[in-house]
């Protein structure tokens, strides 16, 4: 655990994006800017809420975030690493290290148990398996609270179910930042509430920063902090929670 | 976190000999089954069609060449035929070197030449290292004369001993033996029933220069070919010598050698060294070679064009199954999975369907298109020679 804190330690800016914009379709008679301009500073262990009408970029700027896209114009770093000149191994490199994700729908690979589904980062990682991910793996599955189900194929589990595998398994790699875009929005109340504990749980004990799509103002009321996009820019940023912000 | 869920033995771990790639491949060959069989098995089809051709023409071409060589030395050395020349003017009226009109060209009639000094020749050529035997043998056609049939033959004075290791006539002999000594005749079974004679029975063979002598058929032959069978017959070299009337000379020298397609160079080789003209099995058949060789390159053009479809298919499943696996690539892809990674992973993919289709397209299929062969030639199986495959 050393190392991971030390991870954590070296940079209390998790994430800082200056004037970020994406087009789609650029140089095309279609090219559309969906977000215009995004300031955004995450320190370490902040929990942070995304709200906003559909279609207004909350994707699209997780997606950024995550290096799953390249912004088009501005600056993104994560961990204190400057991610816009990089290619695409180094990103991928910045991403599997720091960055774990968990979207609204189809988060496993059905082709593999709960278990293995959790390991895959590692496996990624490693090449090889080994004792040691398979322990890590079954030790996350647990605390997600789905030791049972651990030899299930991962399609055969129930929404809520999947979406805490999806999360034990954002959660392999040690990440700094964790990325849920709306990750309850296709489950129940009751497991909706489960899963968001968990997170906010992990958050906690870890110090790791969480970007949490949501439609749920109940739910973003109980996070540090929310901030409102609302056409590709950030309309309202308001700090639930003093003690976090600096 | 619970003691039991930490408990090695209770996880189900996955191999730990296989890499990430090998592993994802597979489940995802798995997962999709039924598009996994149907690439597998055409793949396998068409490996079996480039196998069957393969094996038919390599059969083809060794029964073929087993067929021809069954009954000729792998090089004969004779002496060098009379050519015929059109008579040159040395009158001063016409151009020197023309030809005079008029001049009848004709074929000179072929005498029975000997080979000079065939005994020092057959030392030397027994020398090189690549030849197995050298056989001396005088041929020459005569006439039989029994009652009143009579029948062209010819006539083949050998030393068994060194002749029957150039043609083996062990399973070719339906009675008697193959040793020729003094007046004895080896005849085939056409001409023994054209002539209604058996084994121990005597018939006179006559020369065109009126040479005579009678022998004692002490062995019939079959060699499976109507023309050989009544025509074909062996006697001992003197006995042939004196027929002939060329006695201690010899016509032919036959020779064997190791390797049966080097046997054109090795004729060149004895060419330039003796001096008398050397024939090799390959040049004799040079047209059922040029035949073979079109049968070969039309072969080669099928095979390749199955292998090309074998291939476009296996890519185009690939292309298909990165379009169908989008949403994974797009989870691997997130949790740090690299492009290489990913890559390989389909590449992978393709090559164990490339080799689990060949592996059984070869044992399965083959087999399968062998026996079927069989069934429908009935019996004409011959084109196929599977022992000759084996020991490829
Ligand atoms: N690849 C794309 N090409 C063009 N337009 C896109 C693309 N991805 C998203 N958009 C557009 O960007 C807008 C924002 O989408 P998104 O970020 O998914 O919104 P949200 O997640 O807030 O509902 C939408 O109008 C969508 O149509
Ligand atoms: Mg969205």
């Amino acid at each position: 655990m050393d190392k991971l804190e030390a991870k954590h330690n070296t940079n209390d800016v998790v994430l800082k994006m200056q004037n970020v914009r994406k087009s789609f379709n650029t140089g095309l008679p279609n090219e559309v800017e969906i977000l215009h301009g995004i300031d955004l500073i995450l320190k370490r262990g902040e929990f942070c809420a995304v709200v906003g009408p559909s279609g207004s970029g909350k994707s699209t700027l997780l997606n950024i975030v995550g290096l799953l896209d390249r912004p088009t114009e501005g600056s993104l770093s994560i961990c204190g690493e400057e991610t816009t000149r990089m290619d695409d191994h180094a990103l991928t490199r910045v991403r599997g290290h720091n960055i774990g994700f968990v979207f609204q729908f189809h988060n496993l690979l059905s082709a593999f148990s709960a278990l293995e589904n959790v390991m895959m980062p590692l496996l990624g990682e490693a090449e090889f398996p080994n004792k040691e991910m398979t322990e890590r793996a079954a030790m996350l599955l647990d605390s997600v609270g789905l030791t049972p189900w651990r030899d299930q194929p991962a399609y055969q589990l129930s929404g809520g179910q999947q979406q805490r595998v999806a999360l034990a398994r954002a959660l392999a790699m040690n990440p700094a930042l964790l990325l849920a875009d709306e990750p309850t929005g296709n489950l129940d109340t009751k497991s909706a509430d489960a899963v968001f504990e968990l997170l906010r749980k992990v958050s906690r004990e870890q110090g790791m920063t969480v970007l949490f799509v949501t439609h749920d103002p109940s739910l973003a009321a109980r996070c540090d902090k929310t901030i409102k996009v609302v056409d590709g820019k950030v309309v309202d940023d308001k700090e639930v929670d003093d003690k976090v912000v600096s | 976190m619970s003691e039991k869920a930490l408990e090695a033995s209770e996880l189900k771990t996955l191999p730990s000999w296989q890499p990430f790639e090998w592993i994802v491949a597979l489940r995802f060959l798995g997962e999709g089954r039924t598009q996994t069989a149907f690439i597998i098995s055409g793949v396998a089809l068409g490996v079996a069609v480039i196998v069957f051709m393969s094996a038919l023409m390599a059969g083809l071409q060794s029964n073929i060449t087993k067929s021809v060589l069954s009954g000729q030395a792998h090089i004969q050395l004779q002496p060098a035929k009379e050519t015929v020349r059109p008579l040159r003017s040395s009158n001063s009226t016409l151009a020197v070197g023309a030809v005079v009109e008029g001049a009848i060209i004709q074929t000179p009639l072929q005498r029975i030449d000997s080979i000079d000094q065939w005994q020092s020749i057959m030392v030397q050529i027994s020398e090189i290292p690549d030849v197995l035997v050298v056989s001396p043998a005088a041929k020459g056609s005569a006439l039989v004369v029994r009652g009143n049939t009579s029948q062209a033959i010819s006539i083949n004075g050998v030393k068994p001993d060194l002749y029957f290791q150039i043609i083996d006539m062990t399973d070719k002999m339906v009675s008697g033996t193959m040793d020729l000594t003094g007046s004895d005749i080896l005849i085939g079974i056409e001409l023994a029933s054209d002539l209604g004679v058996s084994l121990g029975d005597k018939i006179r063979v006559t020369m065109a220069t009126g040479a005579d002598n009678t022998l004692t058929i002490t062995g019939i032959f079959d060699f499976g070919n109507k023309t050989a069978n009544s025509q074909t017959t062996y006697v001992a070299l003197r006995t042939a010598q004196s027929l002939l009337g060329m006695v201690g000379s010899v016509s032919v020298l036959d020779v064997n050698v190791k390797d049966i397609y080097a046997a054109e160079t090795i004729a060149q080789r004895i060419e330039a060294s003796t001096g008398v003209q050397a024939d090799s099995w390959i040049k004799n058949n040079a047209q059922l070679f040029t035949s073979l060789g079109a049968q070969q390159s039309s072969n080669t053009v099928i095979r390749l064009f199955v292998a090309l479809s074998v291939a476009l298919g296996i890519a185009s499943v690939l292309v298909v199954s990165v379009v169908q696996k989008s949403r994974e690539i797009g989870i691997l892809r997130a949790m740090g999975i690299t492009r290489g990674q990913i890559l390989r992973t389909f590449l992978l993919q393709g090559g164990l369907l490339g080799l689990c289709g060949s592996i059984i397209g070869t044992a399965r299929w083959a087999v399968g298109f062998v026996r079927f062969y069989y069934w429908f030639c009935d019996g004409r199986g011959w084109i196929i020679d599977l022992d000759a495959n084996a020991n490829r």
